[in-house]
């Protein structure tokens, strides 16, 4: 059996006396859409800095592929194709919508075909009228899309998506929920996301973290209805 | 071509004008206002080799006149020992890029954060200036090259024809050299600016966390940068010596630094024409007001500073492109496209 995408083994991290994540044993198989959910604190964006090199567990392992990844740098671990959407949209301000998506496709590919793999993105993501304002004076919605086109352009292996339809309007949330399955056809995504609405949309699995620690993993019905689960996270909203 | 020629106007426009100044003022000026030009210009070096790690790779290098002064006593040092300057213009590029290299590897890969690299760098040219203060005496020497301490070293050899140490330039020499160096050194960076490296730098200043995340190495893209920087700054430093034939620790001061800085802030940080720009009419200002006694010119020096801090924050070449350039390109448009005109009469 192959291994898994990625997977950790016992990873902590501490900072000072605070337990932000403890010894979670977490895999992805290829392919899958995995939404992470669980109430503030509870160690998620955490979770998604270790996996990307930002910061180093106290103890533990990561693994892509079957490979150590722990202690290599944000960069390196990019270059495995890794590619992550920050909560706050991580984009360059005082660049144009084409110039971000240059830096990102220029990467991996050269000459002609940078060009066409930014024009396509900016066709998938709707950006065309904003192809060559600054990025900076966007909404925050559209700054979202931005940084997914940033991070689909990197062809990655796998996504992570902190809180892709924070701030959006009801119907660019839609929109985001749409792009999110067209992009698991190609791509294995981990989802952060707090909007009960959006996951059930997209979710198929779902893991639930509370105080660093994972409190259950399973299907949405089983997750929506475990008892735990409204207890930390969903309270009265899952239940009315 | 000429699609090409006409989106870069602004480039094409700067490069005739600099070769129409690199083969005219020689003709036209008198000795003495041809030595300041050639002086603005080795300043405009200076001032693009800041412009360069500052306004693009957004490295707050708040002492920059480490490389200035390393590069200039590298030159004097060395010419003196060898009696050429060929090679040692190669070492007054060479040192203070391997300084760039060796403080950018501690100040980077540590990730220390912008305000501590100005802290660093500002110290770096301190210890310089104080170090190369206090040579003053005969025990202090390399090679044959008296340093001098706060008297500085005189009767630095001028540059000559690479290998003919016989053939020292002239003057006029001098200044087609550095009016040429300029150009290489504007063009260059142009150039450098819109290969993958120059863009993945600008994205460095923007955010730095976003192009790790795309798997560039943003440390090692500052590396370069302000390695760079360093040697353009040490080119710059081996002309003035060269020009004057005179170095002294002034080179590595706080003054020295701050002056670099105010080109940028005046010309603009962020373009590569406004730094220049800046160096040429803040370097002619000081000379001008020097001239009379009624003000001090580091009283008009402040002033300057202090309007363009407030009131034209980016500098003067955003403001021209930004402010003016709209209006003159809207001036320009009907008549790139005259069959436009009469219906827009008619509206």
């Amino acid at each position: 059996m192959s291994p898994p995408l990625i997977e950790t083994r016992g990873l902590s991290k501490h900072f000072g006396g605070v337990q932000a994540v403890r010894n979670i044993d977490f895999s992805l198989a290829e392919g899958e859409l995995r939404c992470l959910i669980g109430p503030n604190g509870a160690g998620k964006s955490t979770f998604f800095k270790l996996l990307t090199g930002q910061i180093k567990p106290t103890s533990g392992a990561v693994l892509f592929r079957g490979t150590e990844i722990t202690n290599l740098q944000a960069h390196e671990i990019a270059r495995l194709g890794i590619g992550i959407k920050t909560q706050v949209p991580s984009v360059f301000n005082a660049l144009s919508v084409r110039s971000n998506l240059w830096i990102a496709a220029a990467r991996h590919k050269k000459g002609k075909a940078v060009a066409q793999a930014v024009e396509a993105q900016i066709e998938r993501l709707s950006l065309s009228r904003f192809a060559d304002g600054l990025v900076g004076q966007l909404a925050h919605g559209q700054r979202q899309w931005v940084e997914l086109g940033l991070v689909l352009c990197g062809e990655p292996n796998l996504i992570l998506l902190d809180e892709p339809a924070a701030g959006m309007t009801e119907e660019e949330r839609g929109r985001t929920a749409e792009l999110i399955q067209e992009i698991n056809r190609a791509h294995p995504l981990i989802v952060v996301e707090h909007d009960m609405s959006f996951i059930r949309t997209i979710a198929r699995r779902i893991t639930v973290f509370d105080r660093g620690a994972i409190l259950m993993e399973g299907d949405v019905d089983q997750v929506f209805g475990n008892q735990a689960v409204r207890d930390v996270y969903l309270g009265k909203q899952a239940a009315a | 071509m000429i699609g090409l020629l006409r989106s870069n106007a602004g480039l094409v426009a700067v490069g005739i004008l600099g070769l129409a100044l690199l083969a005219g003022l020689p003709i036209i000026l008198d000795l003495y206002t041809l030595l300041q030009i050639t002086l603005y210009a080795i300043f405009a070096i200076l001032a693009l080799s800041l412009a360069f790690i500052w306004g693009y790779g957004g490295i707050l290098c708040f002492g920059h006149s480490a490389f200035f002064g390393l590069g200039a006593y590298a030159y004097a040092v060395a010419v003196i020992n060898i009696g050429e300057s060929s090679v040692p213009l190669l070492i007054a590029m060479a040192l203070p890029a391997l300084l760039a290299a060796g403080l950018g590897y501690f100040m980077f890969y540590a990730r220390i954060s912008d305000v501590y690299v100005g802290v660093i760098t500002l110290t770096v040219t301190l210890i310089f200036y104080n170090v190369v203060n206090s040579t003053a005496g005969p025990q202090y020497h390399i090679g044959e090259a008296l340093i001098g301490g706060f008297n500085g070293m005189p009767n630095v050899p001028s540059l000559n024809i690479p290998f003919l140490p016989d053939d020292t330039l002239d003057p006029q020499g001098m200044f087609v050299l550095c009016m040429g160096l300029l150009l290489v050194v504007y063009f260059g960076l142009h150039g450098l600016l819109v290969t993958r490296f120059g863009r993945v730098l600008v994205a460095v200043r923007e955010n730095e966390q976003r192009v790790e995340f795309l798997g560039y190495d943003a440390r090692l893209h500052k590396l370069i940068a302000f390695s760079i920087g360093g040697a353009l700054a040490g080119l710059a430093g081996c002309l003035f010596t060269a020009w004057g034939n005179y170095v002294s620790p002034t080179a590595f001061s706080v003054v020295q630094s701050a002056q670099i800085i105010i080109w940028l802030m005046v010309g603009g940080s962020g373009t590569l024409l406004g730094p220049v720009i800046g160096a040429v009419a803040i370097s002619w200002l000081t000379v001008e007001i020097g001239t009379q006694q009624v003000v001090n010119a580091n009283v008009v020096l402040g002033a300057i500073l202090l309007v363009f801090v407030l009131l034209v924050p980016k500098g003067v070449a955003p403001m021209i492109t930004e402010k003016f350039a709209p209006w003159a390109l809207s001036l320009r448009r009907p008549a790139a496209t005259p069959h436009q005109l009469p219906q827009e009469g008619k509206a």
